[in-house]
């Protein structure tokens, strides 16, 4: 345990990415890319309206079109029983959902038909003459209309998907309001947003006679695909094989299957041919699994130093019409304390079915609780008077606090808040800035500071799919390595820092190993990406199968040089007796024997160099954590906000990679900044997406960021490797960083950002009519 | 809808087919001349995931049609590698500086880098950075990018 700092070779360095050379020379194997003979292609028939009945589809001008080889709707699937998975997945007032529309529509793209042709262009020609007469009904679009608004799902009393709140009469928290100095109030409306990946929802599925079905897909775990596809068609689960090499981003949108990718299965079952389909960016934007809509209030209580008494938060999701099973709001209220000393914090949340497409998680699903408890802290610390940084060096938890309660269940232990918050406010140097500031406030310049202080949950492993993850170890004969894993990348970079892992692990050169992921029949159950947990959880497997297999190649490496294995160490391929380096055998001489040579072999032992192991921390959630600081310039004639600087100080224990990790950040960040500065998939009021292409739908570009300048701590936790997630934090923290340093900036006009995006009109509207205070 | 024969000379190969008018480059690419590493992302021109190298200039393939490229010089990102399997260097700069994550965008990205090298060979940092802020990254933050924009500037390597 916790051994890495002395062991590392490879584990900790900025080591190339194995990924990169296939995908810089264009030989990448995204799902699209994958030739397959006879491939169909689908598109499917969407529904203009947000909410109607279906009266009539009239397909058969459509049928006779060139090249269309079927068009089904959701009765021609009913001799496939498809079982489709419940949208909300809490089990509370669930919809009806079916492969496709049954009678009815419930939001603008509500897939109706599926067309098959020979390719995509003569599909969507006949998916244009399918004919469908719709009897409109008003919309449920916004939370506000969820409340009192007609039921989204017909088949629903009310539009309430789940309800909770943490005791309806709290008198102990209501005594600590009561008795506070300072009580400060904030809201947030957050908008949609959705996750946009570069390559959208693929899919390719190829039914084989012998009852077989091979399904290419982009997606975040080959395994957790073929297990809800065979589910779905109630197909055994080694029938069906999900590969996934490579996927162009998913960010939590590709975690389960849509309706479209099973339609699409359903269809190359019902044609016992291959059908493919590759989502365009319409569908992307507008029918494709979305994120975030949350409308929050929340509040603090202070006594007059400034420390927390206690917090509450209400939270209003919209989560659209069919959700991919997830809301958050139960770990936004559970981490809303973050890390700081709060007694006592209450919650109500209630999750909304709208009219909309569905929510899905994205990137940090539960990050409103930081978004709001840092954008309080910022305004408490103005309303009370005292610098951001002292509010929250006040109430920050210490080391010596650890392992730290929060009052809300989860216990804080091998945490730095303050450290990483002294260290991003030296770099960002505070007081430099503060008389900058000063100064071109005087100008008419106005600049600001924000910072931001998070605790991130990483692994996730407490209980279902993300419980663990499998790694499976072999020594060939040729004495390279290779690792089945369970992992899977949408530009993780896994296959490169688990073969940093594995190449430390068993003492061979990095360039010996490969990693195999991206194929069900190859990689055991696990689930992929998704909760910050590969590092730890595919990490943590890779290790503990490395260690038996180091194990039993001492132990034939002893037999062959009639030594003992206690006497052996292995390095750079070696095995060799500790203190006599010229006395050595090649892994790849020891591998041969094992697999080969049986007369050579100790008695008794198996033979092959073989290992697999299944990891799950004693910690389940291991928390990294981070403080990041910025500064900008907001533009009060055009309501332009340039970025000027970015720290981030990161503490996710044992750094594998440098440059991945930095990497993760800088990704999380910048969909941090795009959601702050401008995401916005916008509803008009009969629920028609307003955001249909990447003019309307605005992600930043290279010009919209700044260079992040990064620190690292390293603080281990007590799992193996002493290995942290570090993969959400950046879309976690960004936006707070953000606001603040943008409410630090107009803090003379004495606004308050209330909403999500702070889109130019949006400030500007704020800023109308007002006039600065008077410079200080 | 008409067809027409067209030959392009693809990464220095005649390509003869029949295409119909309406078939974009970027499919033609990908469908029918099996060179999948051109990505296609957005296909209205916006995210410059699909960019490849038409008769020296960076072009979106999701905005030109096949038969525009009839007796045309095309270059997709499988043909920048050296014959020796040596990475172009916009390739290796890309790869030195961590600049991709997914990779879906990437070719686009390095067609675009490579045709304003070869149309100056000694760029200046914003002229990179002007030609990259026709690129869509959802995974890098762009980190690497304007690293790379930066080491490339004046024809470094």
């Amino acid at each position: 345990m916790n051994d890495v700092p002395n062991a590392t070779r490879f584990v900790g360095q900025r080591i190339p990415r194995k990924e990169d050379r296939r995908l810089l020379t264009g030989h990448g194997a995204f799902t699209d890319d994958v030739p397959i003979a006879g491939a169909l292609e689908a598109c499917f028939v969407r529904s203009p309206i947000a909410k109607g009945r279906i009266v009539r589809v009239d397909a058969a001008a459509a049928r006779q079109m060139p090249g269309v080889h079927a068009i089904y709707t959701v009765a021609d699937f009913e001799p496939l029983n498809a079982v489709v998975a419940a949208a909300g997945g809490q089990g509370v007032n669930q919809p009806r959902m079916g492969l496709l529309a049954i009678d009815d529509v419930r939001f603008v793209g509500d897939p109706v038909a599926i067309v098959v042709a020979d390719n995509r262009y003569l599909a969507e020609d006949a998916a244009n003459a399918v004919l469908v007469d719709y009897e409109s009904e008003d919309a449920v679009v916004t939370i506000a209309q969820a409340r009192v608004g007609a039921p989204a799902h017909r088949e629903l009393d009310n539009n309430l998907g789940v309800g909770a709140r943490s005791a309806d009469d709290d008198p102990e928290l209501d005594a600590l309001f009561a008795k506070a100095a300072h009580v400060v109030s904030h809201t947030i409306n957050h908008r949609r947003l959705t996750h946009a990946p570069m390559e959208g929802r693929a899919v390719a599925s190829v039914p084989t006679g012998a009852g077989e079905l091979t399904v290419y897909v982009s997606c975040q775990s080959p395994q957790q695909m073929a297990r809800f596809i065979s589910e779905a068609f109630n197909l055994p689960n080694a029938n069906v094989r999900a590969i996934a090499k490579d996927v162009g981003g998913a960010f939590g949108q590709k975690i389960s299957p849509g309706r479209e990718e099973l339609s699409v299965i359903a269809a190359s079952l019902m044609l016992r041919r291959p059908v493919k389909w590759a989502e365009d960016r319409l569908e992307s934007l507008t029918c494709a699994y979305t994120g975030r809509e949350q409308e929050a209030h929340f509040k603090m209580a202070f006594d007059a130093d400034a420390r927390i008494l206690g917090g509450h938060i209400e939270l209003h999701s919209n989560v659209g019409a069919y959700p991919a099973g997830i809301h958050a709001n139960a770990l936004v209220t559970t981490l809303f304390p973050g890390p700081y000393r709060v007694a006592r914090n209450g919650f109500k949340s209630e999750v909304w079915y709208s009219n909309t497409t569905g929510l899905a998680a994205y990137r940090g699903p539960w990050a409103m609780e930081s978004l709001a408890r840092e954008t309080l802290l910022d305004v408490a610390a103005r309303q009370i008077g005292i610098a951001p940084e002292e509010i929250r060096a006040r109430n920050l938890i210490t080391r010596e606090d650890q392992p730290y309660r929060m009052c809300t269940g989860p216990v804080l232990d091998h945490v730095t808040p303050r450290e990483t918050l002294a260290l991003a406010l030296k770099k960002i140097d505070v007081a430099a800035f503060r008389e900058e500031q000063a100064e071109a406030r005087k100008k008419g310049r106005y600049i600001g500071l924000g910072m931001a202080v998070y605790v991130e949950p990483t692994t996730m492993a407490t209980a279902g799919v993300l419980s663990s993850e499998t790694a499976y170890v072999r020594i060939e004969p040729t004495g390279k390595v290779i690792a089945m894993m369970s992992t899977h990348s949408q530009g993780h970079g896994t296959e490169t820092t688990m073969a940093q892992v594995i190449a430390d692990s068993l003492g061979v050169p990095f360039a010996d190993v490969s990693v195999v992921e991206g194929d069900s029949s190859r990689g055991g159950f696990g689930a992929g990406a998704g909760g910050s947990r590969q590092a730890v959880l595919g990490g943590g497997s890779a290790r503990l199968a490395c260690q038996k297999l180091l194990e039993k190649l001492k132990l034939v490496a002893a037999h062959v040089m009639n030594s003992q294995p206690e006497f052996l160490e292995v390095a750079d391929g070696k095995i060799s007796v500790r203190g006599e380096p010229e006395v050595f055998q090649t892994v790849k001489q020891i591998a041969q024997i094992a697999y080969l040579t049986p007369s050579r072999m100790p008695p008794g032992l198996e033979l092959g160099l073989e290992s697999q192991a299944r990891y799950r921390p004693d910690t389940p959630i291991i928390f990294s954590n981070a403080s990041h600081a910025c500064t900008v310039e907001v533009d009060v004639e055009t309501g332009l906000v340039k970025i000027l600087r970015w720290v981030a100080v990161e503490d996710c224990g044992a750094i594998i990679n440098p440059s991945v990790v930095e990497g993760q950040i800088a990704g999380g960040v910048v969909q941090g900044i795009g959601e702050v500065l401008m995401e916005d998939m916008a509803y008009d009021d009969l629920g028609n997406p307003r955001a249909a292409t990447f003019k309307d739908y605005l992600t930043p570009t290279i010009h919209d960021v700044p260079l992040i300048e990064y620190d690292h701590l390293e603080t281990p936790a007590k799992n193996e490797g002493g290995f942290k997630g570090v993969g959400e934090g950046g879309a976690i923290i960004g936006p707070p960083t953000l606001v603040n340093a943008i409410a630090d900036a107009l803090a003379p006009f004495g606004v308050e950002l209330t909403q999500i995006p702070l889109s130019p009109d949006y400030l500007l509207k704020l800023l109308e009519g007002r006039t600065p205070a008077h410079a200080g | 809808m008409s067809e027409h024969a067209i030959e392009v000379i693809l990464n220095g190969r005649p390509v003869r087919a029949r295409v119909e008018s309406r078939r974009t480059l970027g499919d033609f690419l990908r469908r029918d001349a099996g060179q999948t590493g051109t990505h296609l992302a957005c296909e209205h021109g916006v995210c410059g995931a699909c960019t490849v190298i038409v008769d020296g200039e960076a072009v979106r393939s999701c905005l030109m049609l096949a038969v525009q490229a009839d007796g045309r010089k095309v270059t997709t990102v499988e043909g920048l590698e050296a014959s020796d399997g040596s990475l172009h260097r916009v390739q290796q700069a890309m790869q030195d500086a961590y600049a991709l994550q997914c990779g879906y965008c990437t070719p686009g990205v390095v067609m675009t880098l490579a045709a304003a090298l070869e149309a100056n060979p000694k760029p200046t940092e914003p002229d990179l950075m002007e030609a990259l802020s026709g690129h869509l990254c959802r995974c890098t933050g762009y980190q690497g990018m304007m690293k790379v924009a930066k080491r490339l500037a004046g024809g470094g390597e």
